[in-house]
């Protein structure tokens, strides 16, 4: 028989806590493979953060920490600066990234620190079950927005994506998704390249948003949550590079 | 030098790697000679965005096994207590100076000892403690440095250096400690890339049943031995004592001048300086409290560190307070006056 | 200052209003007390009052070791100002000194007969000489002359250390400042 498929080394055989349909596994996945195809497993240094993904260290094999909800970049940017040959990177949800921990990535971006951060955003807090977050959607109803988001007194989706692009210090900043296996294929490669400008030094923050499933809390089947990415999310989020200097 | 610049060099000749802060007075001095000096070194120096971004950069520094520190000033302190709380969960070194001001809110700038409590309960949320040192010389300053990265990085837990305006701005002269000090144990926990070993995870979040717990548990053990071994005192002519003054930092060196003119006037009193707040010296004060005399304590507040003597002392002694709080500072012949009522009181 | 057994401790304050180079004095002190063997503690008001408020610094220097930086009452005072003069002249203890700048204090204050008062032109001095802002320099030549504890050649010869690089240029008018002060109190 021939192996067509197998775990790559950097992702642990264990038992998933992640909802059925959920993207988590699918990004650690792909970070996973990242991580092995360019040989940098003995030197990178993962941040897990506060939301579902906080236990990504069960999943991924590589040094990892788990930190304060939204202080990430911050922890990073300690860890690169006293070791600029090891690669970090921060994996964080919108909740995390978009919401507490704003000033957080903006201001790593703004430092141009040589961090990658992988940014989940599916448009919901998953952990605390299913509030809304700064990404939800007008009309999207969350535990906090009972009736669906309304733009007066709840906001807009938050574009951090876009907002970050802006800044000089931000060098790589990349919107995916996982919809289907064509944009699963090239959310791997866009965490590729922002490896591969940090391994290179380039100097400056790589950032690649993945717009994830969470049927849980869209209280949708895990099929119909990837046509909801399609054909909802992307509209307010659209795919494609925002920014690349490479 | 002033305090700020010698705790800074200080610091630096203790192996510091990476210094992150956010500017706030009276501590600016350390910000600048940091941004200055630890380039020089080919060291890390960051200005942050926040007193929060602050700690949590020194949190990854820690994590990868370098010695880090911030500093700040109360209202800054409050705002690290999150990352604080964190590193005890995670069992990280880290050090981090106090220069306090008054408060609450946004105070003022004047020196002050308000932070007492928030020093020596841990501060953020959780059972946890942090080593909390009060020099109250420039020079023990500098030479609280050296031992506070040594104890961080022995007990893998936080020590706070709790100094305040006065401490921070004063002159005077320091000779530098530059001897070479013994190795301490390897880091092996640190986060340096998982080559040839098995992954390491730095973490504060325990969700199985009773992992929480058993971590607890283990935390205060090391409290234990912190408690054992690190607790420090000075105690200044208190055998013959009929009245023992209590206070650390800057006013327990006000206090040694009342003490001597007191001593010139025939009172017979003594001074006992806590210089670790934490672990507090509670068996030296329950000692000197055997035999009956007065306590009283002196502090740059409305009355914290008193709670602490007076558990120690447990009813054996009475114990008085006198404080100011807010940017007061007591003066000499303020707590003398004192010293003659209570002596006279207790004559009579 | 001085007791039967020669032990002294003299507490010093210098005050004027921000700008008047009070802290630089204060510096050039305690720096040429710590260089001549002294126990000394310098202690400066600090933060936004540094920018055109008042400012002072106090000074303790002794032969023993020092237990509170904090001056009360002071043996000596320097006062570069009306405002700091009328603050601080309470403060200061019988047989005590009070160097003030007559250039902006035109009225003799009301002292215990026991205190000395040196009145000198400081602005007027230090423009003579070039740069009013030495004045901070004149008034602490005039202190050291008058007081006799660290020599104006000692205290000068401090200045390097106490002025920033980029200020080294006017080493030698805070020089000639001091100088020219201890000269002042001479006559």
């Amino acid at each position: 028989m021939k192996t067509v498929f197998k775990r790559t080394p950097s992702l642990k055989d264990t038992q998933t806590h992640y909802c059925p349909g959920c993207g988590h596994g699918l990004a650690h996945r792909l970070l996973a493979e990242a991580i092995d195809e360019l040989g940098i497993h003995d030197r990178t240094i993962g941040i897990a953060p506060v939301g579902c993904a906080v236990l990504a260290y069960d999943y991924l094999d590589v040094d990892m920490i788990e930190v304060a909800h939204g202080r990430a970049p911050a922890v990073a940017t300690g860890m690169k600066r006293t070791n600029p040959d090891k690669i970090i990177f921060s994996y964080q949800g919108d909740g995390d990234l978009a919401a507490i921990g704003t000033a957080e990535i903006i201001h790593a971006a703004h430092r141009a620190e040589q961090i990658t951060v992988i940014f989940i955003n599916n448009a919901v807090f998953g952990m605390t079950g299913g509030q809304m977050a700064p990404t939800t959607l007008l009309g999207q109803v969350t535990t906090t927005t009972p009736q669906g988001r309304q733009s007066n007194g709840q906001g807009f989706p938050l574009q951090i994506s876009e907002l970050l692009a802006i800044l000089p210090g931000a060098i790589y900043v990349e919107r995916c998704s996982v919809y289907n296996p064509a944009q699963i294929s090239n959310t791997k490669k866009a965490i590729k390249h922002a490896f591969e400008l940090q391994m290179n030094g380039a100097k400056g923050l790589s950032l690649v948003e993945v717009l994830s499933p969470c049927p849980t809390y869209w209280h949708m089947s895990p099929a119909r949550s990837m046509e909801w990415i399609e054909k909802e999310m992307t509209k307010v989020f659209p795919l494609g590079k925002l920014k690349d200097i490479a | 030098m002033c305090g700020n610049e010698a705790l800074s060099e200080a610091a630096i000749i203790a192996g510091l790697d990476a210094y992150f802060g956010y500017p706030i007075t009276p501590q600016n001095e350390i910000t600048a000679y940091m941004s200055r000096r630890m380039p020089e070194q080919g060291k890390v120096f960051v200005q942050s965005e926040s007193e929060l971004a602050a700690i949590n950069m020194v949190f990854g520094a820690s994590a990868t096994g370098k010695r880090s520190m911030t500093t700040s000033s109360s209202p800054g302190i409050s705002l690290m207590q999150e990352g604080i709380s964190y590193l005890a969960g995670a069992e990280l070194p880290a050090v981090v100076v106090n220069v306090m001001r008054g408060g609450p809110g946004l105070g003022n700038i004047s020196p002050s000892q308000g932070d007492y409590f928030q020093a020596t309960r841990g501060g953020g949320h959780g059972d946890y403690k942090t080593i909390v040192i009060a020099p109250s010389s420039v020079q023990e300053l500098a030479d609280s440095m050296s031992r506070a990265f040594d104890l961080a990085d022995i007990y893998r837990m936080t020590v706070l250096i709790l100094a305040d305006g006065i401490l921070g701005q004063m002159m005077e002269p320091v000779v530098l400690d530059k001897k070479p000090k013994p190795p301490l144990p390897a880091k092996d926990w640190a986060l340096t890339g998982a080559k040839q070993r098995p992954q390491n995870i730095v973490r504060s979040l325990w969700l199985k049943d009773g992992a929480l717990e058993k971590l607890n548990y283990k935390l205060q053990e090391k409290y234990r031995q912190v408690q054992k071994n690190e607790t420090r005192c000075e105690q200044y002519m208190v055998d013959d004592a009929d009245i023992v003054i209590v206070a650390y930092g800057i006013v327990a060196r006000i206090a040694i001048s009342a003490v001597n003119k007191a001593r010139q006037e025939g009172i017979k009193a003594g001074l006992i300086r806590p210089i670790t707040l934490w672990p507090f010296p509670t068996e030296q004060i329950d000692k000197a409290s055997e035999e009956l005399r007065i306590f009283l304590v002196v502090e740059m507040s409305c009355g914290q560190m008193v709670d602490d003597v007076k558990l120690a002392i447990a009813g054996k002694s009475p114990v008085v307070f006198h404080g100011r709080p807010g940017g007061g500072v007591p003066s000499v012949d303020e707590i003398l006056e004192k010293i003659r009522q209570l002596t006279v009181r207790n004559s009579v | 200052m001085q007791d039967a057994n020669n032990n002294f401790y003299e507490e010093i304050l210098i005050a004027g209003f921000g700008g008047q180079g009070i802290l630089l004095a204060g510096k050039l002190l305690a720096q040429a007390a710590m260089k001549t063997g002294h126990e000394v503690t310098c202690m400066p008001s600090y933060g936004a009052e540094v920018r055109g408020g008042t400012a002072n610094c106090m000074l303790v220097m002794s032969n023993q070791p020092i237990a509170s930086p904090m001056v009360v009452s002071c043996n000596s005072l320097i006062a570069m100002n009306k405002a700091s003069l009328d603050k601080f002249a309470p403060c200061i203890k019988s047989a005590g000194l009070l160097i003030m700048n007559s250039s902006l204090i035109d009225e003799m204050p009301k002292l215990d007969k026991s205190i000395e008062i040196l009145a000198v032109p400081a602005d007027e001095i230090a423009v003579e000489l070039g740069n009013q802002k030495v004045a901070n320099m004149v008034v602490l030549g005039a202190y050291l002359q008058r007081r006799g504890v660290i020599s104006p050649d000692a205290a000068a010869a401090c200045m390097e250390d106490v002025i920033a690089k980029h200020h080294h240029r006017t080493v030698p008018i805070n020089t000639q400042a001091i100088h020219k002060g201890a000269e002042f109190a001479r006559t």
